[in-house]
């Protein structure tokens, strides 16, 4: 029986050993953008850069270096880089921090603080994001936005210009903030 | 032990693992959420008014963070422990704990605020890691630092016969909820009953104690 079955099966060409399956590397993990490469378009200091002073940007930072001293950019967005290390107070829309920061920080939108950042110092924002394993010290004062009066009008009428010798049209300056020091 | 006790403990707040970014870490992987009186009674007893200033000793998380802050108080963060290992560890803790000098340097750096800066403190079981003398300076400094009327939230193992203590990340999921995620075992510097509670915190206007299912007592101190 068992020599008749296998005549009925059609005699296939002896096949070759085939050799091991070759896999194709995997590719490496791929970082997310703001962690390891520069954004497209964004100004950047590089990791070996130091600076000492005052920064001031009307668009996008990404701070890799060391810095020491005030950033400013009040309307964008400061990326302090995983080796960015500031020594310095900062001021944004938006904050996101994978490096070390030791200084006040001031989002007017939102902070984020990723797993590997470091800040020590008092964050004043609307919002705040922290990534468990991060280590911060300092306070937080979450500002929020005042709901607008109801029909008040969308603009403000722009102020007569300030008569020479007057003072100008001044916002009014917050109490100096009462932290508790570190 | 402590942990498989908590876990019957039930819980009112939302499930720990939902949380982003919990399972990232394999400590904090082994979280669990447990019901807590004591929290309850904290914020209860501190009230609503906007702008209330509360430290907080379990170190940043964003849990706690969003708990705290939508009420509109103000937030001072501090990783306790991650400060007591970085002056006094490796080795024996409760020996470097004894040296004036890292004494004098710890205590400006975790507790050098101005007096009556914060109107309550979150100090969960920190206070059972510190060596008497080292205890006894972190009390003073909290008792100037805190206003008076002013709450602590203090955390005690329950269990006097413990060699060492699960130590915990303490975040707040809820107004009665504790998710507490396993960072290490240690041996605590002492144990206290009720008596050398009442005894710690002899200046304290008020003590409230509630003692938990998984042997903790959970103690509400009114400065």
């Amino acid at each position: 029986m068992w020599k008749r079955r296998e005549e009925e099966t059609p005699s296939r060409p002896p096949v070759p050993p085939s050799p091991e399956p070759v896999r194709e590397p995997a590719p490496p993990p791929t970082p997310r953008p703001s962690e390891a490469e520069v954004p497209r378009g964004v100004a950047a200091i590089g990791k070996s850069v130091k600076i000492k002073g005052q920064i001031f940007s009307r668009e996008d930072l990404y701070l890799d270096g060391e810095i020491e001293g005030t950033v400013e950019v009040p309307e964008n967005r400061v990326t302090i880089g995983p080796h960015g290390r500031l020594q310095a107070s900062v001021k944004a829309r938006e904050v996101v921090v994978l490096g070390t920061v030791n200084g006040n920080v001031e989002a007017s939108e939102k902070i984020d603080i990723r797993k590997e950042a470091r800040l020590v110092g008092d964050i004043k924002t609307g919002r705040i994001m922290i990534e468990d394993g991060a280590y911060f010290k300092g306070s937080i004062d979450i500002v929020r936005e005042a709901p607008k009066p109801q029909g008040a009008p969308a603009t403000r009428p722009a102020p007569p210009p300030a008569q020479p010798g007057t003072p100008g049209p001044q916002a009014p300056s917050p109490a100096p903030p009462a932290d508790p020091k570190r | 032990m402590f942990r498989d006790r908590a876990k019957s403990v039930p819980c009112h707040g939302p499930d720990p693992q939902t949380v982003p970014g919990l399972k990232a870490d394999p400590v904090q992987a082994d979280v669990y959420a447990r019901h807590s009186h004591g929290l309850e009674e904290f914020f209860r007893a501190l009230g609503s008014e906007p702008g209330l200033r509360v430290l907080d000793w379990a170190g940043a998380s964003q849990a706690s963070i969003s708990f705290i802050t939508e009420r509109g108080f103000r937030l001072y963060s501090e990783d306790f422990y991650q400060l007591l290992e970085t002056h006094f560890g490796p080795g024996d803790w409760y020996a470097a704990q004894q040296d004036q000098a890292r004494a004098a340097r710890f205590l400006e750096q975790t507790l050098g605020f101005p007096p009556a800066g914060f109107d309550g403190a979150l100090l969960w079981d920190m206070l059972e890691y510190l060596a008497p003398p080292l205890l006894e300076a972190v009390l003073t400094r909290l008792y100037q630092i805190i206003k008076r009327g002013g709450y602590m939230l203090a955390i005690f193992h329950a269990d006097e016969r413990v060699e060492r203590a699960p130590v915990y990340r303490y975040r707040i999921g809820g107004p009665d909820t504790l998710w507490l995620s396993l960072r290490d075992m240690r041996r605590p510097a002492q144990l206290f009953n009720n008596r050398a509670i009442e005894k710690l915190f002899r200046e304290a206007q008020s003590l409230k104690f509630f003692l938990t299912r998984d042997h903790l007592r959970e103690v509400i101190v009114r400065r």
